[in-house]
């Protein structure tokens, strides 16, 4: 009974701060009040029991996301020229849209086959043949780390995509961060306190992901998170993109994974299988080149591309 | 639920590890381009594409040796657990006409995306050589995955690697269209995605066999094939989604937009035929199937009226794309659920060489019209007088372009068009026929408008660059291939029928 009551207020939530997000008239109130609703939608996933795509739906829908629309957010403000509006008929006729496809999904839920068909038990089933306790990290890198590999890749050319946008005469330069240092503010202290705990904590996630949920993605956003606040308060410096150690954080985890792809090859034979008895050593190695590379690269996705060296 | 032992259909065949290199290895490359650095990158992609067409050709040999499909189970799990890759027939030709294409683009851009000597990387060697690389892995993955979400992630590479070369100029223009065709693109996965949950919550298997074995014409079903199919009708600039892609096309430098062209949109389109004719192919109405010839129909006349109607050389070409890619729709009308018979075979080659003459005719008519704009300074099709004179060969790389867009004999695109003309009328279909052909008319239309204006006087004595003869020479080859197709025997050819599932 508690529980179904947590439940409806949850979902009475969910929908009011998710219309809020729609009408408010400010964007960055809206992203804000974005922010908000994905966390409440990472609490809807736990009480679904899915507490990885919780935790993802955190780290990346609600804080890495959040963070491109606030930044987003405030280049357009300060552009107010540029902006568009639109127009009140083109509202209507997007909410119109956008209800009616909530609806189709909605009714979809109900056409799907009574039974829902599932792969979890034979996922299960082989799951102690890898040595890992946590089925999605099996399914992450053992039965399908294929998609996890071409995913890593997907990765590089986001950054790929947001490094075009550079000039040509700004590069190899400094990714046009926007620095707010002030030597006692807030930022100062929590830039020079949290940092620790966060890389404990990073650590932590990515460790305990083979067996809980948890994992290189969640962990590696922390971890970019840590390094985002350290380069905003100007503790460290932003590094140039075309730094050599900056490229090899951004590699190592892809190189990992396909290297140890190759060693399949070698044994048992084939490629991304692993060698007898060697597979969960395997996937912490790839785990932690992973965490480092997807905390770079998440970093450098927010950090924008190169600007003016001067501005630096 | 199937037992899994039911479901794992063929195991890795000899050779099937070719499928995983040719995947992988422009993937080696790329993360060894972005860790050394831009000043590598030439020589990098060089090594990597010779690879590429190396295995493409062994896969190519391999399943015409055997006359039976390659097959690779990564890691081991077999299909639901895992992923296998799987080349049939028009996966190898797929494979052998991207690695010919991307060497072409290649070598036509070795130049331009050079590295100087000494320098610091150059922000356009690093991007436009890492997409290259990922296009070229998220094709091969297209064209051999034979698990829906793997090929999701296959679209998602290959959309994030077409977008930098969209935007890789700068400047409001290109970066208002790269947006557009992010946007297009983001909506296009959105769908398909939704699509596969619908499919996997409705038979706890993403692999395209074990669907096709129990697929069922229920509503969940229904609804997920439409979803994937308007997200990658979206992707392939079908009409009405083709708004996107004149300005991306067009605003791309030359060696992109014929990749883009030639073979990107035919990416989309591969998994739109692997879904229609592998996965549903029981769901194949004759009523719905109708419905996407009408709009290849549409875009086949209101994509050449356009073109028509265009003041600049590169967005004519642009919009050409948008109404040959019509053509290739009236497969799915032309070959009947039951096939089998020799009209259908005729259907199913004739969109294949569709596909592969378009692709060579436009990545040499896109090249072409690079080289027009280089020696010209601008791609203004009123001011182009003059041009036949200084710059032959280009010319006759888009005539020969233009032979196999129309549909002259001898050209692949004769061959393809004629195989669907009598296709369509030999089933009756009199209205697409009226199509193929008025289609062939329009294309003539723009295509002499363009060479009159290249033959004729020139408008002012304009300042004209040089352009080296090899990049004229590399052009003029793809251009070639279109033509040298049409040589081919006008017959059903068994090689696109290998190892088509049942």
């Amino acid at each position: 009974m508690m529980e179904t009551g947590f439940d409806v207020v949850l979902a009475l939530m969910l929908l009011g701060v998710g219309g809020w997000s729609i009408i408010a008239r400010n964007m960055m109130t809206a992203v804000i009040i974005f922010i908000a609703y994905g966390l409440l939608l990472s609490l809807a996933w736990v009480r679904l029991h899915a507490v990885d795509v919780s935790l993802t739906e955190a780290a990346i829908g609600s804080g890495a996301t959040g963070l491109l629309m606030v930044i987003a957010a405030h280049k357009v403000a300060g552009d107010s020229q540029r902006v568009v509006r639109l127009s009140r008929g083109f509202h209507v006729l997007a909410a119109v849209f956008a209800t009616l496809v909530a609806i189709g999904i909605a009714s979809l839920a109900f056409v799907l086959p009574g039974a829902p068909v599932s792969l979890a038990a034979p996922v299960l089933e082989r799951l102690p043949e890898s040595g890992l306790g946590n089925p999605v990290a099996g399914v992450l890198f053992v039965y399908r780390s294929f998609d996890t590999l071409l995913e890593k890749v997907v990765l590089l050319l986001a950054l790929i995509g947001v490094w075009a946008l550079a000039r040509d005469q700004d590069w190899g330069g400094v990714p046009g961060l926007r620095l707010f240092q002030h030597p006692h503010s807030v930022l100062m202290l929590l830039a020079r306190t949290l940092p620790p705990i966060g890389f404990v904590f990073a650590i932590y996630m990515t460790w305990a992901g083979a067996d809980v949920p948890g994992g290189a993605f969640q962990g590696g956003t922390v971890l970019a998170a840590m390094w985002i606040l350290v380069m905003v308060a100007g503790v460290r410096r932003v590094p140039r993109v075309s730094s050599p150690l900056l490229r090899l954080a951004i590699v190592a985890g892809p190189l990992v994974f396909l290297a140890i792809g190759f060693l399949g090859f070698v044994a048992p034979g084939v490629f991304l299988a692993y060698p007898d008895g060697l597979a969960k050593p395997l996937i912490v190695v790839m785990e932690v080149a992973l965490t480092l590379s997807i905390a770079v690269i998440l970093g450098l996705l927010i950090a924008g591309p190169p600007r003016a060296k001067d501005s630096a | 639920m199937i037992p899994l032992q039911a479901i794992a259909e063929t195991g890795t065949t000899p050779g099937g590890a070719l499928l995983v290199l040719g995947i992988v290895m422009p993937a080696v490359a790329l993360v060894a381009l972005i860790g050394l650095g831009g000043r590598a990158a030439r020589m990098i992609v060089a090594a990597a594409l010779l690879f590429q067409l190396y295995v493409a050709v062994r896969v190519a040999l391999l399943v015409a040796g055997s006359a039976t499909p390659l097959a690779y189970v990564v890691g081991g799990f077999q299909p639901p657990l895992g992923i296998t890759l799987r080349a049939d027939g028009v996966s190898a030709l797929m494979m052998v006409v991207s690695a010919v294409i991307f060497l072409g683009a290649a070598s036509f851009a070795w130049k331009d995306f050079a590295q100087a000597r000494g320098q610091p990387e150059a922000r356009l060697s690093l991007i436009f050589w890492s997409a290259l690389l990922a296009m070229a892995s998220a094709l091969n993955l297209l064209f051999t995955s034979t698990d829906l979400f793997n090929l999701y992630v296959g679209l998602e590479l290959l959309t994030f690697a077409a977008i930098p070369v969209v935007a890789i100029k700068g400047g409001a223009e290109t970066l208002r269209a790269a947006l557009r065709y992010l946007l297009f693109a983001v909506f296009g996965s959105m769908l398909y995605l939704f699509g596969i949950v619908l499919i996997y919550g409705a038979y706890g298997t993403l692999a395209i066999s074990a669907i096709a074995a129990q697929v069922q014409p229920n509503a969940a079903t229904l609804a997920a094939a439409g979803f994937v199919t308007v997200g990658l009708l979206a992707k392939t600039a079908l009409f009405p989604f083709h708004l996107w892609l004149p300005p991306a096309h067009a605003g791309a430098p030359a060696a992109g937009s014929a990749v883009l062209s030639a073979l990107v949109v035919k990416g989309s389109l591969f998994l739109l035929m692997r879904l229609w004719f592998d996965t549903f192919p029981s769901l194949r109405e004759p009523a719905d199937m109708q419905l996407l010839a009408f709009l290849g129909a549409l875009a086949v006349i209101i994509g050449s009226v356009t073109a028509l109607r265009q003041p600049r050389l590169k967005l004519l070409v642009a919009y050409s794309t948008v109404a040959q890619i019509g053509y290739m729709f009236f497969v799915f009308t032309l070959v009947p659920k039951t096939a089998g018979d020799i009209v259908a075979s005729a259907a199913w080659t004739g969109a294949w060489l569709q596909v592969v003459a378009h692709a060579f005719a436009k990545a040499g008519m896109f090249l072409a019209a690079g080289l027009v704009a280089e020696v010209l300074g601008h791609d203004r099709i009123r001011d182009l007088g003059g041009l036949s004179a200084r710059a032959p060969l280009v010319v006759l790389t888009f005539a020969i372009s233009g032979l196999s867009l129309m549909g002259l004999p001898p050209s692949g695109g004769f061959s393809a068009k004629f195989m669907l003309l009598a296709a369509a009328l030999a089933e009756g279909h009199w209205v697409w026929a009226t199509v193929i052909i008025a289609g062939g008319v329009l294309a003539g239309a723009y295509v002499f408008a363009v060479l009159a204006r290249m033959m004729a006087a020139p408008t002012k004595a304009a300042e004209l660059a040089s352009i080296g003869r090899t990049r004229q020479l590399i052009a003029l080859g793809l251009a070639s291939v279109s033509v040298l197709m049409g040589l081919m025997p006008l017959h059903p050819i068994a090689f696109f029928e290998i190892g088509r599932f049942p």
